[in-house]
């Protein structure tokens, strides 16, 4: 009884650390994309590699750009893609498993050994070749991340919708006369929705690690512009001389991370209330 | 309670109890100041409807309350210990060893992957001081005493080998086993057929009496309790308004709630006349030769077996009239009556509505027809989409009617709403808000909102309670009489069906055994299945004096006709009837029983 009480009280403060975190990210993606100090893309070479100061927050970097700017601006690319990449996943792998799922027969077999084949391929690896052919920019990757992150969808909406098609209601629609495009539409879709959101808010996190390792690795949005990952990559040759190049960043993921994974973990726990004993 | 009560024959006392769900002082008890005495080697029913609290009442004694609820006041002595206020470690004592709990779901309390001889001696060997051998032969005894076959086989099999009633006796042997002193049964029978229930019960009263163990059995069932419990309780909303003796509450009920309860039990409301050979002449639906196969794949490589599950129906449903089918679960009904409305794809056979082959047209049906057809389901928690206002729900059916305004539409979804005895209050509300009869009212709505002449309804009260199943099945009365619905009425509830059919069609595995008129199947029920199922069933009937007596319906066994026999012998192994010479052979009027020539 106590147990069970302290755990509501932590999950409850877990969700309040994540949601301000969260906010944080959001207000920090809105003013990177208006507004930053410095311009995060003008070289400055009278001020290369300055230490944490008043005039510049989190320091300079190798070509003298200011590393605040440069994280701010790079919040709304990483936020942009990583939203933009969810909704892909979310919508064409709803679409895609409703369809497997009610369907079912031989349609859905071949939908499931297609999901199977990309997930016997690492996710990197799958956006990295997906990448190399539709070329670094920032459309590119959420196409490649989206694709990466698909099968997971398909498999939770087709699930969904198999126990859904079971039910009752679906019947009594067809009894009344409803055509099938109007049942999955009206019934069997908005009845996705709870663990949608569930995956959804799960995949926001590695979408957003994804994103930063493919960045890291000089896949991601294609230099100068600022990520995330390129600026840990481009900080790790000044790591014994000017650290802040690699911290900075790096916190910026983690509490990114941080937030998006509490918020959602207590988006499930409230939504999808059995999965707390997991 | 009784004046017989000496100290020394109390197992139990239970003295004003108190469980509460909330902190907050004004939310209702869920059981309120309850005080009820156990008596030793006697049965104590406790009858009332579902969020009576009498299963809360039942988990109390062990400790075993669901998180957030608690005990608030009272005590529950048991051998001069106070359980109400023992901590967990002084009642883990009492588990299993002096207190056993039969719950009602057989197919969920014994563990799947384990045999059933470790189920039997875990319970043993963890709270009694036994070798192995010792241990055997206890269970091979009880297996014997709940009359199973080759007990020693039995030990070795795994729960999945047993059907639902026998896994229910294994439960039952699994828990007396360790001799406990009071045995909590909660509705240890719900979820099992009439024709098994009553087996499953004898059983249990049979071996508790002999072993002298106290029985508190939680049901919902007042039949069933006051067939088999000594002393009766009867609850509502948390408060014990009745108790006593069964046979003087039944039969002097005092409090309104007990005459209510009693009143709601399925009865014969008249003895309406037969329906004609004309109305059979110009049915309203067809069927001919229907047959519904499915297969089934046992295992990863075996092959495939067909299960029949309609095998060769025919019956005309009259215009205007209510056709019931009745049969144990498994016996073709509910896939009869989804067959009817294209639901489920059948094999063979033909359904003709008024002289129109509508047969496995499905979800192509014309909308004119399908219009015609209507279904009401069984699980009101499942028929209604969860995400829909109920009129969204209600009045989904108007939009394929088209040319009709919103303001129609609406003013029409009230008055659907009103008729069903729903005001228009509920008209924003979801599902969830809605209690099981409301939510079944609202399927109701659902099916007459487009006129139909047709309404399938599978099941449509089980899933209710006593109270509520009357006020449905009147419903379903009234709205009959008002626009002449022709009824398909699907129950595995005798008395159910006594109540509202004009005509009855007894089905035992995928076959009709027999079909006629009420009158003709409860006066004169000739096919050895159907006297079974009839006297299967405890009726309380009123007597002239407002109380209630326990009746078991006494059935006359007919002889066939001569020449015939009854094909009562149902080969499991495969799945076939001995003989498919089956013939549906009259008895005059419209009365009709299966039977092969000799």
């Amino acid at each position: 009884m106590s147990l069970n009480k302290s755990y509501w009280l932590f999950s409850r403060y877990n969700a309040f650390v994540g949601f301000i975190l969260i906010i944080l990210l959001l207000i920090m993606a809105v003013v990177g994309a208006i507004y930053t100090p410095y311009d995060p893309l003008k070289l400055d070479f009278h001020a290369r590699l300055q230490s944490p100061s008043l005039s510049h927050f989190f320091g300079t970097d190798q070509l003298g750009r200011d590393v605040f700017s440069r994280i701010l601006s790079a919040t709304s690319v990483t936020a942009t893609i990583s939203i933009l990449t969810v909704l892909f996943a979310s919508t064409l792998g709803t679409v895609i498993g409703a369809i497997s799922g009610y369907i079912g027969g031989r349609l859905d077999r071949i939908i499931m050994i297609l999901m199977d084949a990309l997930l016997a391929f690492p996710g990197i690896l799958l956006a990295l070749g997906i990448m190399a052919v539709i070329g670094p920019n920032k459309y590119g990757i959420v196409v490649a991340l989206g694709l990466s992150y698909l099968p997971g969808v398909v498999r939770v909406i087709r699930g969904t919708v198999f126990s859904i098609k079971e039910k009752e209601y679906i019947e009594a629609s067809v009894v009344t006369g409803n055509s099938e495009i109007y049942t999955i539409l009206r019934h069997i879709i908005p009845n996705c929705f709870t663990p949608l959101t569930v995956i959804s808010s799960a995949m926001l996190g590695g979408v957003l690690l994804s994103e930063s390792a493919l960045s890291f690795l000089g896949l991601g949005v294609p230099p100068p512009a600022p990520t995330w990952g390129g600026m840990l990559a481009d900080g790790r040759q000044f790591m014994d001389i000017a650290p802040w190049l690699s911290i900075f960043p790096g916190m910026a993921i983690s509490f990114a991370l941080l937030g998006i994974n509490l918020f959602g973990d207590a988006l499930r726990d409230k939504l999808d209330p059995r999965m707390n004993q997991l | 309670m009784t004046v017989s009560n000496t100290k020394k024959n109390k197992l139990i006392e239970i003295s004003g109890l108190d469980i509460s769900f909330s902190k907050n002082e004004d939310k209702p008890l869920v059981v309120n100041s309850v005080n009820l005495t156990l008596e030793k080697g006697k049965m104590l029913g406790v009858v009332g409807e579902s969020g009576s609290g009498k299963t809360m009442l039942a988990l109390s004694l062990l400790g075993l309350l669901p998180p957030g609820g608690r005990i608030t006041g009272g005590k529950i002595i048991f051998d001069g210990i106070d359980l109400a206020n023992a901590t967990q470690n002084q009642l883990a004592k009492f588990r299993g060893r002096e207190i056993g709990m039969i719950f009602q779901e057989p197919m969920m309390s014994l563990n799947p992957s384990l045999k059933i001889g470790f189920q039997l001696k875990e319970g043993l060997l963890s709270h009694q001081d036994l070798n192995r051998k010792v241990a055997h032969r206890l269970c091979i005894e009880m297996l014997e005493k709940i009359r199973m076959k080759e007990p020693e086989t039995c030990l070795n099999k795994y729960p999945h080998e047993f059907s639902g009633g026998m896994r229910q006796r294994i439960m039952i042997a699994s828990v007396l086993l360790m001799n406990p002193r009071l045995l909590i049964a909660d509705e240890p029978t719900t979820a099992l057929d009439v024709l098994i229930q009553k087996e499953v019960m004898e059983i249990m009263v049979d071996v508790a009496d002999h072993l002298g163990t106290t029985i508190l059995m939680i049901s919902h069932d007042l039949g069933l309790i006051a067939k088999y419990a000594d002393n009766v309780a009867v609850m509502r909303k948390g408060i014990v308004v009745e108790k006593g003796k069964v046979d003087e509450v039944i039969l002097k009920p005092k409090h309104i709630y007990t005459r209510e309860l009693l009143a709601s039990l399925p009865q014969r409301v008249s003895d309406a006349s037969d329906c004609s050979e004309v109305a059979f002449s110009n049915p309203f639906i067809q069927i001919e030769g229907l047959k519904v196969q499915f297969e089934s794949s046992s295992g990863l490589f075996s092959k495939a077996h067909i299960i029949k599950a309609v095998d060769g129906i025919d019956l005309n449903l009259p215009k205007g009239q209510t056709t019931a089918i009745v049969g144990e679960s498994g016996s073709g009904k509910t896939t009869l009556g989804r067959a009817i409305m294209g639901l489920t794809k059948s094999q063979a056979g033909r359904v003709l509505l008024k002289g129109a082959d509508i047969t496995n047209l499905g979800k192509k049906m014309p909308k004119r027809l399908r219009k015609e057809l209507q279904m009401v389901f069984q699980d009101p928690f499942s028929s209604l989409d969860p995400r829909m206002r109920i009129s969204a729900i209600v009045g989904e059916g108007l939009r394929l009617q088209n040319k009709k305004s919103l303001v129609d539409s609406q003013c029409l979804i009230e008055r659907t709403l009103a008729e069903v005895g729903l005001d228009a209050s509920f008209k924003d509300r979801f599902p969830h808000e809605l209690s099981g009869g409301q939510r079944q009212r609202v399927c109701i709505a659902r099916a007459i909102i487009v006129k139909p002449e047709f309404i399938v309804a599978d099941e449509p009260v089980s899933s209710l309670d006593v109270t509520v199943q009357s006020q449905i099945l009147k419903l379903i009365k009234k709205l009959q009489e008002k626009y002449e619905f022709t009824y398909f009425f699907i129950s595995h509830d005798v008395g159910v069906v006594e109540q509202i059919a004009d005509n009855i069609a007894v089905m035992y595995r995928g076959r009709f055994v027999e079909t006629g008129s009420r009158n003709e199947i409860f006066k004169k029920p000739t096919h050895p299945y159907t006297c079974r199922l009839l006297e299967s069933v405890h009726q309380l009937s009123s007597n002239e004096a407002g109380g209630y007596q326990l009746s078991s319906r006494t059935v006359i066994r007919h002889e066939p006709p001569k020449g015939f026999i009854y094909d009562d012998e149902f080969d499991k192994s495969n799945n076939e009837f001995q003989s498919n010479s089956v013939q549906m052979i009259s008895l005059g009027g419209t009365h009709y029983v299966a039977c092969r020539p000799n």
